[in-house]
């Protein structure tokens, strides 16, 4: 047998080398014929991997780009396709330029891709929409070093780079098409936040919930994005605790608000309804990258995006305030780990 | 019946059923033995024989005057082949005796006390020495340092550790189905010697017949003993993770189990004890499972320390073409081995042979956070793997580094299959170094 061989050879190497005088010890290695791996434990791993992380994100995605092609026709298919497509594609242009192995299987580029097509109004360009991706790929992830090493959620840094070259496009919502209103030449409307904010107008709950309402391409059904949010949160692959402090201080402190001044402010429910707050605090605030790594800064995370949120909200200057809210947190997150160091078990601190 | 456990902690796959219902069977002597004579943590022990000596089993072989060491005795009976340096199943090459066995077993045994409840404690444990017990569990501290804590530090509980939360291991379990007796016994000794009342068994819910025997056994007996069901979690059988199940005190960081009034023994250990102490034989034998699915036919083995791994490969019909690795110890904290010559030593607990290669190329980590939802140490793996990589050892010990127990949580957790214990196990070692030139300067 094979293994016999082996260990005799281990044996008379060993032997052999006794009567000289101090050998090296190494000289005694044996070659097996049998070579067996040698790694440090553990020697079991589970089946997670990063490629099932990102392309289950991805597989979430699917019930809101099916609402968003719904209420926004095939426009949104083709916005989405480029943005998957130009986000990929300068990732493997600058993965082979840098010439590091090929990344874009991992899945990362195309929730970058996909997910900035999700927040560009419907009325927008596809050729903007690519320029985004380009952006966010580039500057957002792969001038840190690529995925992992990125401060700022790709796709949000690549929407916010939009707002701010084209601001006015990135501002102007068209109806979906599935209302009464919609015509051939999309006719311009307001968010459900924009109508409240500037005219005071609340929308009926019904379409906020379904996303019958003008708004960014993917964010206006809360239905479609809360099922793709449940099963993620289900594989523990989004941190639950992002999306409940998150969605929950919204709630809580603009009930709040509601509370002091109904007339003025929007009542929480609303709150929760509108706008991007569902795709951002359960696909983009959960970003694993760019979010804390301790379970108490995950707290944190969520509850510090949600009164940036109600602030932009209430007094900021725009509508809506998800994108800032979560990229400002970003920003804060190596802070937020590093104070939010679990004690040691066993732990005296002094 | 209350089901008790710590908090985090990991799920993998038990692999058990290969030999968790297969009693222990005794390997055929093997015809050459390598016995180290450094099995245990700390000095290591001088040969107290030479090339061509005759040896009898249970005879002395390598002794050290240090306090913290544990003597070395012959497991077969036959003539010293050599004394020099062999690979050793931990890694490097250990001071080795080499016994090439002549015949049968001519016995050389210890005193025996089977009434050795009129023993005195300083006796009883100067037997455990002399019969050089150390813990079977995996770590291989001498068990008789550990049953004479300073005075400072009172002992009020003693716990046996029967979790074997390691995936594919049965020993432990078989020892306890098999063996309760002995492991009983074992265990009052222990506590005659600690002089403590109360007693608890932690046992794992996935051995029922273990769990049922023993606290039958226990029942009759005349101590505070207790069985105690924990759940199915590695790592479990941590000595700092079963303390706080069982008494939910916590080890203080750095600290050992002895400073919050606590003794912990593996079942293996115990049955040595008790065979030392009423049958005067020394450590020379124990339980081992041969398992994996690189095994050909799985089996729990009682055999003499000093066998190569490979006379007990052979007798379990050796090996699959497609085995990658073989670890000594279960897949958690085993340590790979190439070659199959390595002797068993006390703390063999299992020889675990594999088929799968692992995960090999790591990627970049993105921060999900699992090896920190699930290190029991309450550490920052990610982190600190990171910090020993760029060589900040000062950050990586104010962030813990030295409390990780290795029990690989983290790195079986890691989506991006990065190497995180390996990346600690660095750091640790570096950090010690750091600290030791700090206390020189």
């Amino acid at each position: 047998m094979v293994e016999e061989k082996n260990s005799d050879i281990g044996r008379k190497t060993a032997e052999a080398s006794k009567p000289k005088k101090k050998a090296d010890p190494r000289k005694k290695l044996y070659q097996p014929e049998r070579v067996l791996i040698l790694a440090s434990s553990p020697h079991l791993s589970s089946t997670e991997s990063v490629y099932k992380i990102m392309w289950s994100v991805v597989g979430a995605l699917v019930p809101a780009v099916a609402a968003s092609i719904y209420f926004f026709g095939l426009f949104a298919f083709w916005m989405i396709l480029s943005c998957i497509l130009a986000a990929v594609i300068t990732e493997a242009i600058i993965n082979f330029v840098k010439k590091d192995g090929l990344t874009i299987k991992d899945g990362s580029a195309v929730i970058t891709g996909l997910l900035l097509a999700l927040t560009l109004p419907p009325s927008f360009s596809i050729g903007g929409g690519v320029l985004g991706a380009v952006f966010g790929i580039a500057v957002g992830k792969q001038i840190f070093g690529g995925l992992g090493y990125n401060i700022f959620n790709p796709a949000l840094l690549g929407r916010a780079f939009l707002q701010a070259a084209f601001p006015v496009a990135m501002t102007t919502w068209t109806y979906p098409q599935t209302t009464k209103y919609a015509t051939i030449d999309a006719v311009s409307t307001a968010t459900p936040l924009g109508m409240f904010k500037f005219e005071h107008i609340l929308t009926d709950y019904g379409d906020l919930l379904l996303g019958n309402v003008s708004g960014s391409l993917g964010e206006t059904s809360v239905i479609a994005i809360f099922l793709g949010a449940l099963y993620l949160i289900g594989k523990r692959y989004a941190d639950w605790r992002i999306p409940v402090s998150f969605i929950g201080t919204v709630f809580l402190v603009g009930g709040l608000f509601w509370l002091v001044d109904p007339v003025k402010y929007p009542d929480p429910v609303f709150h929760l309804l509108s706008g991007g707050l569902m795709l951002g605090a359960f696909f983009m605030a959960t970003d694993m990258v760019t979010s804390p790594i301790t379970p108490k800064g995950s707290w944190i995370f969520g509850i510090g995006a949600g009164i940036l949120l109600l602030m932009i909200r209430l007094y900021g200057g725009l509508p809506e305030g998800v994108m800032y809210s979560i990229l400002l947190m970003n920003a804060v997150t190596p802070l937020i780990n590093r104070y939010t160091r679990p004690e040691f078990f066993g732990e005296i601190r002094t | 019946m209350k089901v008790h456990t710590f908090k985090k902690g990991i799920h993998p796959v038990e692999f058990k059923h290969y030999t968790s219902s297969k009693e222990i069977e005794i390997l055929p002597l093997p015809d050459d033995v390598y016995i180290p004579l450094q099995q245990h943590f700390g000095a290591c022990c001088d040969p107290l024989v030479k090339k061509g000596d005759e040896v009898k089993t249970g005879q002395l072989i390598g002794a050290s005057d240090a306090f913290i060491s544990s003597p070395i005795h012959a497991t077969v009976t036959g003539v010293v082949k050599a004394v020099d340096s062999f690979p050793y199943p931990a890694g490097g090459y250990v001071q080795t005796i080499h016994i090439h066995r002549t015949g049968d077993d001519e016995w050389d045994l210890l005193p025996a006390y089977r009434d050795w409840k009129s023993l005195s404690i300083k006796k009883l444990n100067s037997q455990i020495r002399d019969a050089g017990i150390v813990g079977m569990g995996g770590a291989a501290f001498p068990t008789h340092v550990k049953l004479a804590p300073p005075e400072e530090k009172p002992i009020d509980t003693f716990i046996l550790n029967g979790c074997e939360c390691e995936p594919f291991l049965t020993a432990d379990h078989r020892v306890m189905v098999e063996m309760a007796e002995k492991v009983l016994t074992g265990m009052k000794i222990l506590m005659k010697v600690l002089g403590v009342g109360k007693g608890y068994i932690g046992i794992e819910m996935n051995k029922p017949d273990a769990i049922d025997i023993m606290s039958a056994k226990v029942v009759q007996s005349d101590l505070d003993i207790q069985v105690m069901p924990l759940e199915v979690k590695y790592p479990q059988g941590a000595e700092k993770m079963l303390i706080y199940a069982i008494l939910k005190r916590k080890v203080p960081a750095g600290g050992l189990p002895m400073d919050v009034g606590v003794v912990v023994n593996n079942v293996g250990t115990a049955v040595s004890v008790a065979e030392a102490v009423t049958e005067g034989k020394p450590l020379i034998q124990r339980v081992v499972t041969v398992t994996g699915d690189g095994i050909k036919e799985p089996k729990n083995l009682l055999m003499r320390i000093g066998t190569p791994f490979q006379h007990a490969i052979e007798y379990c019909n050796g090996l699959v073409d497609e085995t990658a690795k073989i670890f000594m110890g279960g897949p958690m904290m085993g340590i790979a081995q190439y070659d199959l010559s390595v002797p068993v030593v006390k703390a063999t607990s299992g020889i675990v042979a594999s088929t799968r290669v692992g995960k090999v190329e790591s990627q970049p980590c993105i921060r999900c956070g699992n090896c920190v939802r699930y290190c029991s140490m309450y550490l920052l793996p990610t982190r600190l793997a990171r910090l020993s990589e760029l060589g900040n050892y000062s950050e990586a010990h104010e962030l813990g580094i030295l409390n990780c127990v290795e029990c690989g949580s983290c790195a079986f957790e890691c989506p991006s299959s990065i190497p995180l214990v390996q990346w600690i196990r660095v750091g640790k070692l570096c950090v010690g170094e750091m600290l030791q030139k700090q206390v020189k300067n």
